[in-house]
């Protein structure tokens, strides 16, 4: 009797709205199975409790039987006492084993979903950066929440429900024809009738669902893209155009999605309204046996209990086989970042580096981020140890791009890169970048204290070298008008520093990690004047000594360069110091006379 | 919820006859199991075959007039329920085409954005629901019991034992996970938020070789994340097996009871069959009737963000006057009348203070000044994407508020910061600056923002799809289209608020000289870091910390003010 009591059609069920399909399911469902059966041990006994719990619950129904024929029709209540006293003992253990079989599957499935989350945030990690300059940061956040979610739930609940629904069809239809094989023609006429009824629905609403998911894409993508411009839609006074526009958008969305509406929600009320119709025939034709053939009233009692219960697990599979799927799709896409090519492993004959001079040289490079596409040509760059490199030309020239070869972020195509007269790529990647640091205009912090970002440069470094960092980079006197000073907690990437303040947190991030050559990639250029004079001392005492690499759209910041190479199309035309250049009257003198005539 | 109200009253056919087509479909199962003891007690009991088909054929035509009321349940709950989520969103999008700015600063985009999809998608589900399974339960449950008290008063009584037990077993299930929920929440947030740290610092972290301090960063969010959970789902899984237990109890207790009475004769075989299915449907509905009122909670938080828009007042709109008086932007004359302005009424400090300023028509003003000086608050004010806190902003001597705001904007152009482009074409793109543009058109204004030479370098032209689906201009290209669209109607006034900082100097300069000779008469306000755009204005107007502190020309100033001149001196350094 209580395998009824499974919620089918648990109201507000996500995945029963949208449901998006897994492009290889077996395969998908095979990957999870390998992470599922690290527990095999525990997925043995959650069975194991699962078949009891099923079986106390389907010998529970059955006992009706014999309780109606055996004891309450011939008055017998020792007899009677009995089997309640049995009942309530099979009744227990089989709760018993429920709790625990749901329990256990939530550790394991947790523990799975967390292997997952691991395992995919490893592989994130060391993944090459042009994956991530490559694929939008809301689709890789949206695999990580809803994706990991959708896999967590299925995990939690479907997987066992299905088990249990299946396994309960079978127990039950294998007990109805252990008791009336005749009164189970009955239920074989509706069954196939319910599976027909349900194989057509679900066949109309996938084809409505389609077009549903085609019209909601076209409104949500609508919404967003005038929400984040709305300050422009004002401006061009675009409002009554936008309205109009939506207002298609959204009358179509509604009647698709009516229609898809209408075919998901009319299932299961329908299964189980057929089901009473199983209900009704057989009470009528168990009634006629009874009569005309001396079927047993209790053997009737138990059969109709379980015509009942027919209905809900086929409502049940019908229901999770949805959420399984949103489920495989999730972990479809999860497993696809898993599958993406790492960064490319140390070469075994890959050197280990100590105490740096700083000796960078860039011979006859060329790079292109998509092969065919070169963008840069030649590119020759000797420097000193201690030199100051700038890198100078219009956006899009390459100068960035340069620097993302230095601590091998891209690797190159042709020519040789070396530190210390070494070729980067026989320097063990960890040791490469080790040895560098990156000051970026884009100054995103960690959610930590003050001191935690600083020491992110060097983990060792000591709480006087922190500060010693900060002092250096001109930090340390803002960071003392903090709330708590130091160790105030910094959330939402910095929100409540201003730009200038988080740069020069970055700038003493860098200058704790002691690097000997630093890479500054407009490092002020979103700052004003004013600001960027305090940040330009912190700067200049961090490159006291370090090589340095400095690209800078402002070229007051850059005069005292050793050389300044000019960028344009991704070769250097130009190069020299400030004075030579100028003397050229090329491309430097235009560029330095657009901003100082 | 009175907002609701409107929209609701567009579907009421469909919100009346959902409910009482569930009547009917409850009504007609309600029955069958009473009809089926019927069978068994009076049609086996006295051998009448007909009446056991006469009882069965009603059983029968009753289940296809349920699923008839069924299918038209549904069909009505769809209508009601989606047209409704339509027409709320239809509702909230035209509110937000209604804000001002000081509206939207209180959403983030993100935020507004998933109450337009997400929350309307809650409130629609959770109205379908409401019109099947929040009337259908406690339906169910109320002609179960009153049909069981019916058969018999006395074993009912198990019944009125049962229910408290599992509502109480419930209530305390439900009241200790709720704060577990809570708690995995944060966590999971938590772990999104090292997620979301690390997209962004992607190169910090592997300049650093920061990967494996990140990796054990996040097992350890990780796994607090997995304690919680385990606990927050292990409270909620307990539902059903306790369920299960409270319902079998039931069950072997009518056996007994049921059992004792049939032996003393009070009480028949199939009264004990159908009992038992009316207790089965009773503690069913109530778990069901439990379930509902929990998503109804959740969807509760979706309902209080939409109508938070919905009941926000905007507070820019065209007075009466305005609209009566009909204004045209003509000339282009801009005068703050002792101006001070702060973004919310309780802030202490003013972001403006008291400013005075007369921009003559076909003047070119620079406006310079440290971050945080209030440029672009300053000009913001002209096209009253805010109003003055105190104070006047005239154009043409008239007071921007007895404009109508279409009037006032469509000859007044403001090319943000923060700029957006569409998806669409390029053409499109433009043609937000003027509808009614002509090819010819197009073309001059994007060779006057320099924007033209790099368009036709793409495979289609004017015609390349922009966005998402399309290709992605770079940041100094995009600067050049917006400037495009601006100028395409050769507005009387133009604000470009630091709107070429991406594009090189050179070509800066370029689209200076064609706005000198094709924008002669249009009044300009630049805001720049560049010294070489200031310098070409024909007046400077110095901002500091909200107010204006000098006012000429570069040479002037450059002699009078000490701000201006540690400025120019801060881009020059060594010279």
């Amino acid at each position: 009797m209580k395998a009824a009591i499974q919620p089918a059609g648990l109201p507000g069920r996500r995945g029963h709205i949208f449901v998006e399909k897994p492009k290889n399911a077996w395969q998908v469902m095979l990957r999870l199975w390998r992470y599922l059966s690290r527990q095999r041990g525990a997925l043995f006994l959650i069975l194991f409790l699962l078949l009891l719990n099923i079986t106390t619950t389907l010998l529970g129904s059955y006992l009706l039987r014999p309780i109606i024929n055996n004891f309450i029709i011939p008055r017998d209540i020792p007899g009677l006492i009995r089997m309640v006293v049995l009942l309530l003992t099979i009744y227990g253990i089989g709760a018993v084993a429920g709790i625990w079989l749901n329990r256990l599957m939530i550790v394991v499935a947790q523990k799975t979903i967390s292997v997952i989350r691991a395992d995919l945030f490893s592989k994130l990690q060391s993944l090459p950066l042009k994956f991530f300059d490559t694929h939008n940061h809301g689709d890789l956040m949206s695999r990580f929440t809803n994706d990991v979610d959708n896999v967590s739930d299925s995990l939690n609940t479907s997987i066992l429900q299905l088990l249990t629904s299946t396994i309960t069809l079978l127990g039950i239809f294998a007990l109805m024809l252990y008791i009336s094989p005749l009164l189970t023609l009955v239920t074989l006429v509706i069954v196939p009738l319910m599976l027909l009824v349900a194989a057509k629905i679900i066949g109309k609403s996938k084809g409505f669902f389609t077009t549903q998911q085609a019209a909601l894409g076209a409104a949500d993508g609508y919404i967003e893209e005038m929400i984040t411009g709305q300050k422009v839609v004002k401006v061009f006074c675009y409002e009554a155009m936008a309205e109009t526009e939506f207002e298609k958008l959204n009358y179509d969305l509604r009647d698709k999605a009516t229609q898809a509406q209408l075919y998901s929600g009319v299932m299961q009320p329908v299964i189980q309204n057929l089901n009473t119709i199983n209900f009704a025939l057989t009470a009528t034709v168990g009634g006629l046996l009874a009569i005309l053939r001396g079927f047993d009233l209790g053997g009737l009692a138990a059969f109709l209990q379980y015509s009942r219960q027919f209905g809900r697990p086929v409502n049940e599979i019908s229901g999770q086989y949805n959420s399984l799927q949103a489920a495989l799709a999730g972990a479809e896409r999860i497993f696809q970042i898993m599958d993406e090519v790492p960064e490319t492993s140390d070469a075994p004959e890959a050197v280990t580096l100590a105490n740096v001079k700083g000796e960078v040289e860039f011979k006859a490079v060329t790079f292109g981020y998509d092969a065919g596409k070169t963008v840069l040509r030649h590119i020759s760059i000797t420097a000193k140890p201690g030199q100051k490199i700038a890198l100078v030309g219009s956006t899009g020239a390459g100068k960035t791009t340069i620097m993302n070869l230095l601590p091998r972020f891209y690797d190159i195509q042709a020519g040789q890169i070396t530190i210390d007269g070494i070729a980067i790529k026989h320097i063990q990647r960890a040791d490469l970048r080790r040895c560098m640091a990156i000051v970026l205009q884009d100054t995103h912090l960690f959610t930590g204290t003050v001191l935690e970002n600083i020491r992110y440069g060097r983990l060792e470094a000591t709480d006087q070298d922190v500060i010693a960092a900060a002092v250096l980079a001109g930090a340390d006197s803002f960071i003392r008008r903090l709330p708590k000073g130091y160790d105030t907690v910094l959330q939402n990437d910095g929100g409540n520093l201003s730009q200038g303040q988080r740069q020069l947190l970055n700038i003493a991030r860098a200058t704790v990690a002691k690097p000997a050559i630093l890479i500054l990639d407009e490092a002020t250029s979103s700052i004003d004047t004013r600001t960027e004079l305090i940040i330009q001392q912190g700067m200049d005492q961090l490159m006291k000594g370090r090589t340095s690499f400095v690209i800078a759209h402002r070229l007051s910041t850059v005069r005292n360069a050793d050389e300044i190479l000019v960028l344009e199309n991704g070769e250097i035309i130009e190069r020299g110091s400030h004075e030579t250049l100028l003397k050229l009257q090329g491309k430097y003198f235009e560029l330095y006379n657009g901003q100082f005539d | 919820m009175k907002k609701y109200f409107p929209f609701f009253l567009l579907y009421k056919k469909a919100l009346i006859l959902a409910p009482l087509l569930v009547i009917i479909d409850v009504a007609c199962e309600i029955v069958q199991p009473d009809l089926m003891s019927k069978i068994v007690d009076v049609g086996v009991g006295h051998k009448n075959l007909h009446y056991i088909l006469q009882t069965g054929g009603l059983m029968l035509v009753l289940s296809i007039i349920a699923i008839a009321a069924n299918v038209g349940n549904i069909y009505y709950s769809s209508h009601a329920s989606v047209g409704f989520a339509a027409e709320v969103r239809k509702g909230l999008f035209k509110k937000i085409q209604e804000f001002s700015f000081s509206n939207l600063d209180k959403f983030s985009s993100a935020s507004l954005t998933t109450r337009l999809t997400n929350d309307v998608n809650i409130v629609q589900e959770v109205i379908m629901m409401s019109l099947r399974l929040l009337i259908r339960a406690p339906l169910m449950l109320l002609f179960a019991v009153v049909i069981a008290v019916s058969i018999n008063a006395q074993l009912a009584l198990v019944i009125a034992v049962a229910i408290p037990v599992l509502g109480i077993s419930m209530y305390i299930i439900l009241h200790q996970g709720f704060p577990y929920f809570e708690q995995m929440q944060r966590r999971l947030d938590k772990v999104n938020a090292v997620v979301q740290e690390n997209l962004v610092n992607v190169r910090v972290v592997k300049s650093f070789v920061r990967e494996d301090f990140e990796k054990k960063k996040f097992g350890r969010t990780n796994d607090e994340l997995r304690e919680m959970a385990v606990k927050a789902s292990g409270m909620v899984v307990m539902i059903l097996p306790v369920m299960q237990l409270v319902m079998n109890i039931s069950i072997v207790a009518i056996v007994w009871f049921g059992g004792n009475a049939i032996i003393s004769g009070s009480f028949q075989v199939g009264q004990l069959m159908s009992f038992i299915t009316y207790i089965t449907q009773i503690l069913m509905s109530l778990m069901m009737l439990s379930m509902t009122i929990m998503t109804f909670s959740r969807a509760r938080a979706s309902s209080d963000r939409i109508l938070e828009i919905l009941n926000t007042t905007v507070d820019i709109v065209d007075s009466p006057e305005a609209k009566e008086k009909d204004l045209l932007v003509q000339k282009g004359k801009v005068e703050f009348k002792n101006v001070s302005f702060k973004y919310h009424p309780d802030a202490e400090a003013y972001v403006l203070k008291d400013i005075n300023l007369v921009v003559n028509a076909g003047e070119t003003v620079a406006i310079i000044g440290a971050t945080g000086a209030a440029k672009s608050t300053l000009v913001q004010l002209i096209p009253r994407l805010y109003d003055v806190s105190k104070g006047q902003v005239l154009i043409d001597d008239v007071d921007v508020r007895d404009y109508t705001l279409p009037n006032l904007r469509n000859n007044l152009k403001l090319v943000l910061q923060q700029n957006e482009l569409f998806s669409g074409t390029i053409k499109q793109n433009l043609k937000w600056g003027n509808p009614q543009a002509t090819d010819e058109e197009i073309i001059s204004a994007a060779k006057d923002a320099q924007a033209h030479d790099f368009i036709i370098t793409f495979p289609k032209g004017y015609e390349t799809v922009l966005g998402q689906s399309g290709i992605n201009v770079s940041g100094g290209q995009k600067q050049r289209i917006c400037i495009a669209r601006a100028i395409l109607r050769k507005p009387a006034i133009l604000i470009l608020d630091d709107s070429t900082s991406a594009v090189d100097t050179a070509t800066e300069a370029r689209i200076r000289s064609s706005f000198s000779t094709h924008l002669k008469g249009t009044t300009t306000f630049i805001i720049t870091q560049r010294l070489s755009s200031i310098k070409s204005a024909d007046r400077i107007i110095l901002l500091d910390d909200g107010a204006i502190i000098g006012s000429g020309s570069h040479d002037e100033l450059l002699k009078s003010s000490p701000v201006y001149q540690e400025i120019y001196h801060s881009q020059q350094l060594v010279s």
